[in-house]
């Protein structure tokens, strides 16, 4: 005893772990991977998470289609992505088995809950036989724990009944993984004693929680923990993020350092509804959240305040970025900053909810009717959805534009620490309302002209109601340039058509230029937008790490592109573009600057894995040299 | 303390210099006029005034108006009004709107303002036809309507607008006609002196597409028995020495009854204040023989104020919860927001 007591002790150091927990859609899933996951930030982990779920809320228990999953990736060393395979699975059930042992790697460790292993729920997802009993698992180590009545044992002497004591069983689940990735459990605890109010519930949660853990530490079905110790990272105070967090977040800091209230219209989309009940808990920040009777009037009402006066701003996903496209319009001809978050999920229609995509570049950039250009920021991670939005707040109101910021579902509830930023050295995106007079009438009398621009920006003056004397009216007709009359006279349309343009164009001299990262004598450059960012990080390092060289070239702003971006694509005999739909930026940058780059698509509501990009950039290199050879 | 004096305007200091472009004899001219001369009489600034339109005859307004405005997209006034109110409880916001705009593309957007009474005067300019399309039948158009898109006469049966806005809980009701300024103008005053979403239909003459929608009640040689005159407190009596007055009968149904045949005690006393909506919803169902208008055959016809009840309005309480969330939080600080998920140290 005292040996195995020793070896147990004895921790084996790895540098990295990729965990997915698996069960049905009302078995905690998604809680038990955060907690886990915030553990292990406390702990000083570096990590990345891919939460997994349903559309359904309660999807037909026991089946495939309702199986909730959620992986996360713990390192001591800078990671970006989940990880493409896990090692560990959790299966809670035979249907979280059954949906998620592709994904494990060869030789991974499977721990299931035994008491699930039942013919009726075994038989409901179409196994003939036991996959327990049978060799189908010959290549894998599997643990099984019969952890729904080891939880009903370890919680009965509280008096809790067995039907609720099942309920704790993530809790053992999670306990157990704790003992086995040395995490701390005191953070966990702490969690489960503030968040359950009920007397029985916290308790039988506790109870299980520890049962777990001793569970792991006193069997010998585990031969020994494993540690991942905590990542170098640049010190300071950190906390774990969420993209929609960091997003709400963002949107806060924007109305403070513009100096302007944060109003929200909203109405409630999966998966940007987060945004909304974050910033509906900021009302001590002056902002105002109102959740519309749909999303047109969630737009329309952002549009008027920004008329008002305040960073107007409506929250939505495809389906209701579409049904918004008339108020973009609208605040294009109007000239007011007004911002709009599209968390893009998979399309079209309905389509997977709560999956991820990024396909809805094409809507954005060219979804309005008639010639109404608008800039495009996209965030390429959880944390930098707090700066992307505070970026989109800057363009939209220095140039008074609506502004579609992007992001998807994968940043959007994936989550990785964040090193807090110095709010000192955020920047001051205030602007000036107008206060006077800015033309003299030919009678000499002192006017107000609406749409006098900026000669520099082309932004037209700001004048909000409650300032005497610039009363004047806006509206969807057609304005003489200057006066803001309306005007309905050829050479004025297209003087104003060509002046909306041109000021969206000019913004790109206001922007980064695009910034190669790895290898700019690389044959290969890859160009990505958004999410992608985390696969293509861990692509590009194992590509450059196996000596090969590639260049990686990333945009947070889709309009205007940065002005640089022609030449630097040009300097690369072969350019590829990965993306979560079918090639939208690729066709893009191959209309605007007649480089012959190609997509690599992927639609499955799923990210890219690093593997599947590390293969595209060998086969450009490869076809690159072959090339060359053929040549020579 | 020093006594703050609101400098006099004029009705000129409230008519902006855009020509008006509606056709010759249209009845938003007679309603223009009332605003504009109303305007001076409210102790209001243009400068803390907003009108907002969506799209049709009558959302040319604004631009008539020399105070703030935006004349914005079919049927999203009320929308985009909203904004504009609850960000800035300060303004008096006006919201400009046509049958069609308002009941036909717009319907969601209006019943959501006057549900949640958001502070807003709506106009509601009723001609009960599409005037800018050029003639097409609106949700308010009589059965059997011929116009354009319905030459077999229209099928579609229309919406009562008062009805409609008071099932949507609205705190202010009224009716007002283009031809009475004067009556305009009074509607006009309690529907802005209310505070919440204030809902008046002017019947409105659209004389190119549907001319003399409303002779049958408002024609000058007919009014005087045709129009009843809502008064709060007052017995609803109407006609030449208001010999005919309405009477609830026991099946709960509103009646004309003349008054010497009942007695003046048994005629129905107004009261615009009452919380429950019934009495106002039969009154606003009242004018025609089939409810909903639904005939082009009309009866005497309620005009005035149906309802007005106090109720918080939507930008009051908004801003009520900000101010209870600074006071229990303390104002929002960045730093503090950053760290309240937990946070860790890297040394």
């Amino acid at each position: 005893m005292t040996d195995i007591a020793e070896r147990k002790s004895a921790p084996e150091t790895i540098s990295r772990v990729v965990v997915r927990f698996a069960g049905d859609s009302g078995d905690g899933m998604q809680l038990t991977g955060d907690r886990f996951t915030s553990a292990s930030a406390i702990f000083g982990n570096d990590l990345s998470t891919l939460p997994d779920f349903p559309a359904e809320i309660r999807a037909p228990a026991g089946t495939v289609n309702g199986v909730s999953s959620f992986q996360v990736q713990i390192a001591n060393h800078d990671i970006t992505t989940p990880g493409d395979a896990p090692s560990v699975l959790v299966a809670m059930n035979p249907a979280a088995l059954k949906a998620d042992l592709g994904r494990l790697e060869q030789g991974g460790l499977i721990i299931v809950n035994r008491d699930a292993f039942v013919e009726r729920d075994l038989a409901k997802v179409g196994y003939d036989t036991n996959p327990l009993d049978d060799d189908s698992l010959v290549n894998y180590r599997v643990v099984e724990v019969p952890m729904t009545s080891l939880t009903i044992e370890a919680t009965a002497s509280l008096g809790v009944k067995p039907r609720d004591a099942e309920r704790s069983k993530n809790f053992f689940a999670l306990g157990m993984i704790s003992w086995l990735f040395s995490r701390p459990r005191e953070p966990t605890l702490e969690w489960i004693t503030s968040r359950f109010n009920d007397d029985l519930v916290r308790s039988a949660n506790t109870a299980a929680f520890n049962a777990g853990y001793h569970f792991g530490e006193t069997t010998e079905l585990f031969d020994h923990p494993f540690q991942v110790l905590s990542a170098h990272m640049p010190p300071g105070e950190y906390t774990n993020i969420t993209g929609n967090v960091a997003l709400a977040w963002g949107l806060v800091a924007a109305g403070q350092l513009a100096k302007l209230p944060v109003f929200l219209g909203s109405y409630p989309i999966t998966p940007a509804s987060d945004i909304l009940h974050e910033l509906s808990k900021s009302k001590h920040f002056g902002v105002r959240t109102v959740q519309a009777e749909d999303e047109i009037a969630a737009a329309g009402m952002a549009l008027g305040a920004a008329f008002a006066g305040h960073l107007g701003v409506t929250t939505t996903s495809g389906p209701g970025l579409a049904l918004k496209s008339e108020t973009l319009s609208l605040a294009v001809s109007l000239e007011l900053p007004m911002l709009l978050i599209d968390i893009q999920r998979g399309g079209p229609s309905t389509g997977l909810p709560t999956k991820t995509e990024a396909a809805d570049l094409n809507i954005a950039m060219y979804g309005r009717h008639s010639e109404a250009p608008l800039p495009i920021v996209a965030a390429y991670s959880p944390s930098h959805c707090f700066h992307a939005a505070i970026e989109a707040a800057r363009i939209a109101l220095k140039y008074r534009t609506p502004v579609i910021l992007l992001s998807d579902g994968y940043i959007a509830n994936g989550s990785e620490p964040w090193l807090l930023p110095d709010v000192e050295s955020l920047p001051d995106i205030s602007v000036e309302f107008q206060e006077g007079f800015n033309h003299v009438a030919p009678d000499g009398t002192d006017e107000y002209w609406p749409y006098l621009r900026d000669p520099e920006t082309l932004a037209r003056p700001w004048a909000i109601p409650g300032t005497p004397g610039l009363m004047h009216r806006v509206g969807g007709l057609e304005k003489q340039d200057g006066s803001g009359d309306i005007n309905y006279t050829p050479a004025n349309h297209e003087t104003m058509v060509h002046l909306r343009a041109a000021k969206i164009a000019g913004i790109a001299a206001d922007i980064p230029p695009a910034e190669i990262v790895g290898d700019a004598d690389a044959d290969v450059c890859i160009l990505g937008w958004g999410s992608t960012w985390a696969a293509i990080d861990a692509a590009v390092q194992r590509t450059r790490r196996s000596g090969k060289k590639v260049a990686w070239v990333h945009l947070t702003h889709l309009s205007p592109l940065p002005a640089n971006l022609g030449d630097v694509l040009r300097s690369f005999p072969r350019v590829l573009v990965p993306e979560l739909n079918l090639g939208q930026l690729c066709r893009i940058v191959r209309a605007d600057y007649l480089v012959d780059a190609q997509a690599v698509s992927k639609v499955q509501g799923l990210p890219f894995t690093s593997k599947e990009l590390e293969t595209a950039i060998d086969t450009a290199l490869a076809a690159v040299h072959s090339s060359e050879k053929g040549a020579a | 303390m020093t006594d703050v004096v609101v400098p006099l305007t004029t009705k000129k200091d409230w008519t902006s210099d855009q020509e008006v472009r509606w056709c010759p004899g249209c009845g938003d001219y007679g309603i223009l006029l009332a605003v504009q001369t109303l305007m001076p009489e409210l102790g209001v600034q243009p400068e803390n005034t907003v009108f907002i339109s969506g799209i049709g005859c009558s959302s040319r307004f604004p631009y008539y108006m020399n105070t703030y405005g935006i004349h914005s997209i079919h049927g999203r006034a009320p929308a985009i009004a909203t904004g504009v109110a609850v960000a800035r409880p300060d303004l008096d916001v006006w919201v400009i709107t046509g049958d069609g705009d308002a009941l036909s593309i717009g319907g969601n957007h209006l019943i959501h303002a006057l549900r949640r009474n958001v502070n807003l005067t709506i106009l509601l300019f009723n001609n009960r036809i599409y005037g800018l399309t050029k003639g097409q039948y609106s949700p308010t158009s009589e059965v059997g309507k011929v116009t354009k898109s319905t030459p077999m006469g229209s099928i579609d049966h229309p919406f009562s607008p008062l009805a409609l806005a008071l099932g949507a809980e609205a705190s202010f009701v009224a009716r007002t006609h283009d031809l009475d300024r004067k009556h305009m103008m009074e509607t006009f005053r309690a529907a802005h002196a209310h505070r919440g979403a204030s809902f008046v239909e002017i019947l409105q003459n659209c004389n190119v597409f549907n001319d003399g929608a409303f002779d049958q009640v408002t024609g000058r040689k007919v009014r005087g028995e045709m129009m009843i005159d809502l008064r709060h407190g007052e017995p609803i009596v109407f006609g030449e020495n208001g010999h005919a007055g309405v009477v609830m009968g026991s099946d709960g149904h509103l009646r004309i009854v003349e008054v010497a045949d009942v007695g003046l005690e048994a005629i129905l006393r107004h009261d615009a204040h009452r919380t429950d909506p019934s009495l106002a919803f039969a009154l606003a169902r009242l004018s025609a023989d089939d409810p909903g208008h639904s005939t082009a055959v009309w009866s005497p016809t309620p005009f005035g104020v149906f309802r007005d009840v106090e109720r918080p309005d939507y930008g009051s309480m908004v801003g009520a919860q900000l101010a209870e969330a600074s006071t229990k939080k303390g104002p929002g600080d960045l730093r503090t927001l950053l760290q309240s998920a937990g946070t860790w140290q890297v040394s």
